[in-house]
């Protein structure tokens, strides 16, 4: 049994068909690199996986338990699955400490000193341990999604979602998010990570999905599908990139 | 008839602003309850609810106080109920307030972007919880300059409630004026009272303004 298992995922906006039926399988501590171009419905599907996207059809599941619209479902599917956004969205009134140890304190009501013992370690592990005291608009962009990242983490969750978590980025500030995400991935994080970044999916990653109109495309393994890719489309999407 | 000096009209209205002051403080206060609580079942989001706040909303801002405050002094003796004017003009006031409270924070709250919402759903917390440590809050720094010059318009707006017969600064003011008939006086006098409480409350507003303007946290 996988941890995390879609069948038969289908989402509307409207008019507009945006998962034309998705099944994935996301086992523990894999790391899964979502591709596809733009509009494919990358976000949609990784955005359904934590219930920001409520789902038309189909059947998600999460550590053996099937996950339905209730607010206490969607709730406790998000205490499983944290997520990193492409804005970071960190909390610009509090501070990167506080930004961490919030979730934990009035989700998990755990106390004080046991929030801040968590969020001083993750903000370590994220490299921030001299910036815990400064607010969002005091940090770089790298420096702010490395907060999401262990906020995210505080929550000790499961699985991690990423939405293209260096696209916000000014290049020169990419590498230190990428460097998290990667020793996350050596320690056996399980990851869904959508990204751009072909050279670091095909380093880091165990399996590779790519995405084409709301269907799954293509999957296998990274180096394999790089370097032999089966469709057109994504061999246009692989040349269209190099 | 005896003689009125300028000290006997400044202090005659000096009691009756009182009454201003307090009107304007109760149906505030009041006020901002109710505007709280339809602003945060307007933002839960059920269709009908939104719908209902938005109609009442409208029906305050489109309709004249004057003519909202008849409708409850004189309306709910109809249905039995008798209020003094001072009720009346407490509870017109108050639902003025509060449709107008809502409407304003209604677009603080919209103001504080969808990725904070997101973020904080997505680490487990529910409706109440993002409202109380992370939409509220940011909402309440845009909102305290519009709020307090809103409340400018409640103190004035505490003048119509002399129309119902509830003795304020304006009804003390006509009633000195028929014992004096020096109207140009008194009501002077009224008008640098009304000053002297907006006044303050406007400089305030603009302090803030200045002061929350550029500051996210
Ligand atoms: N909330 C929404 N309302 C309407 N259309 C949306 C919404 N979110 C995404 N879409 C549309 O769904 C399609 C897929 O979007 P998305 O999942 O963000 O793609 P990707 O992340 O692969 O670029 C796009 O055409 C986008 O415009
Ligand atoms: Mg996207």
């Amino acid at each position: 049994m996988s941890l995390v298992e879609l069948h038969a995922i289908h989402k509307s906006f409207g008019a507009l068909e945006v998962l034309k039926g998705i099944d994935l399988a996301i086992d523990e501590g894999q790391v899964i690199a979502l591709i596809g171009k733009s509009g494919s419905g990358k976000s949609t599907l990784l955005r359904t996986i934590n219930g920001l996207e409520v789902i038309d059809d189909g059947v998600i599941m999460v550590d053996g338990k099937k996950i339905s619209e209730r607010d206490t479902d969607l709730l406790a599917l998000r205490l499983q699955v944290g997520m990193v956004f492409q804005q970071f969205n960190l909390f610009p009134h509090y501070t990167a400490l506080e930004n961490v140890m919030l979730s934990p304190q009035v989700v998990k009501k755990q106390s004080k000193a046991e929030a801040r013992a968590i969020a001083e370690e993750m903000l370590t592990k994220v490299g921030l341990a001299d910036k815990m005291m400064h607010y969002p608009d005091q940090l770089s962009g790298g420096q702010q999604q490395r907060v999401a990242i262990a906020r995210a983490l505080a929550m000790k969750p499961k699985v991690l979602l990423c939405d293209e978590v260096t696209s916000a980025l000014d290049p020169e500030l990419v590498n230190e998010v990428l460097a998290v995400v990667r020793q996350l991935a050596e320690e056996g994080m399980t990851l869904v990570m959508v990204t751009h970044e072909m050279r670091f999916a095909r380093e880091v990653c165990d399996k590779l999905v790519f995405m084409h109109q709301g269907r799954i495309h293509e999957t296998g393994d990274p180096e394999e599908v790089f370097s032999n890719p089966k469709t057109p489309e994504l061999s246009s999407f692989v040349g269209g990139l190099a | 008839m005896s003689e009125f000096t300028l000290w006997d009209i400044v202090y005659n209205l000096l009691l009756a602003a009182r009454w201003t002051v307090l009107l304007s403080l109760t149906a505030f206060v009041l006020g901002g309850l109710v505007g709280l609580l339809l602003l945060m079942v307007r933002t839960a989001g059920n269709p009908w609810v939104v719908r209902l706040v938005r109609a009442y909303v409208e029906l305050f801002q489109g309709t004249p106080l004057l003519m909202q405050l008849f409708i409850v002094f004189f309306g709910l003796p109809l249905i039995g109920l008798d209020v003094s004017p001072w009720v009346a003009a407490t509870l017109g006031l108050t639902l003025f307030t509060s449709a107008f409270l809502t409407e304003i924070w209604r677009g603080c709250v919209e103001s504080v972007g969808k990725g904070q919402w997101e973020a904080s759903a997505s680490l487990g917390m529910n409706f109440t919880q993002q409202m109380r440590y992370i939409v509220l809050p940011q909402a309440l720094r845009i909102a305290i300059p519009p709020t307090v010059g809103f409340s400018v318009q409640v103190v004035k707006g505490t003048a119509v409630a002399s129309i119902i017969g509830f003795v304020e600064l304006t009804k003390a003011g006509t009633m000195i004026t028929n014992a004096t008939y020096a109207p140009f006086t008194v009501y002077g006098c009224v008008a640098v009272m009304y000053f002297l409480i907006c006044y303050p409350l406007s400089l305030f507003a603009r302090h803030l303004e200045g002061k929350f303007r550029n500051v996210a946290r």
